[in-house]
């Protein structure tokens, strides 16, 4: 199996260390690459149609409640570039709120999964999410494309 | 737990009665509602008038008789409606271009469909795990 690029969006130190532990070092070597609000997200992202060094990820795991540019305004900026709006996104959250849930969807997001607080129940959900997403899915091979 | 409402559009008999059995299991529970062809399919979403009676979630195959799976993905993607139902879309050994097609018109996901038994029936199971456990799907009052 190929390696995949992920890009985390995420503030919280202690949820960027556990999805590296959880999600980098398994069957498939992921490559994690951490932006901590919107804004780095989107450089990261506009940096990755021409340099090298920031490649396009294959996968966006972003969190909703973020400072400067929240999830919902970042999930909106990607879904409306060209260059990487058919990235998937898998929206990871504390929010369980319904309205989050279905503007997470209507504005194209891939899933929405809301973070469980127990440690243990965490780690299951990152483990979920490479079963399906890095292991089932036909993600798309952004490589080609650059 | 509320029952979650499957919509299926796959025109293989083996494959459909493979999900149905695989789900039929699921802890969570579940019903599938099948239709064979893509005009089927457009046509049953079309009959629903009260939202809380729409699908949670989309099954679909790519190659689909009469209207095929990019019309139905590009109707149901494009529809107020139905928009924000997670549609799984399902192709068979899939080239890259076909695969980022499948993305550009706003699959929540692409899937190839194995071709041997087992590998189909964990595929379904690890589906059911993800989106039937883990996932929040968009609740409907608010369509």
């Amino acid at each position: 199996m190929t390696p995949i690029n992920i890009l985390l969006v995420e503030d919280n130190e202690g949820d960027i260390y556990l999805t590296k532990e959880a999600l980098g070092q398994d069957r498939v070597s992921n490559r994690i690459f951490v932006t901590r609000d919107g804004v780095e997200a989107m450089e990261y992202l506009n940096k990755s149609k021409s340099d090298p060094e920031f490649p396009l990820p294959d996968l966006i795991l972003l969190d909703w409640n973020l400072p400067r540019m929240n999830g919902k305004e970042t999930l909106s900026a990607i879904k409306a570039d060209v260059s990487f709006r058919y990235v998937p996104i898998v929206v990871l959250t504390t929010s369980a709120a319904e309205r989050d849930v279905l503007d997470a969807y209507a504005g194209h997001a891939n899933c929405f999964i809301t973070k469980p607080v127990d440690l243990y129940k965490f780690i299951s959900v990152l483990r979920g999410i490479e079963d399906f997403w890095v292991s089932i899915v036909r993600l798309p091979k952004t490589f080609n494309r650059q | 737990m509320e029952r979650i409402n499957i919509l299926l559009i796959e025109d293989n008999e083996g494959d459909i009665i493979l999900t149905q059995e695989s789900l039929s299991e699921s802890k969570i529970k579940n019903k599938i509602f099948i239709v064979k062809d893509g005009d089927e399919a457009l046509k049953f979403l079309g009959s629903i008038k009260d939202a809380t009676a729409l699908p949670d979630i989309i099954i679909m195959d790519w190659n689909l008789p009469k209207v095929h799976g990019r019309e139905v993905l590009s109707r149901i993607k494009n529809d107020q409606k139905l928009k924000s139902i997670p549609v799984l879309v399902f192709t068979t050994t899939p080239s890259n271009s076909e695969i980022l097609d499948v993305y550009e018109h706003r699959a929540n996901c692409c899937i190839s469909k194995p071709s041997n038994f087992r590998d189909y029936v964990n595929v379904i199971k690890t589906i059911e795990d993800f989106w039937l456990n883990r996932v929040r799907l968009p609740i409907k009052k608010y369509q």
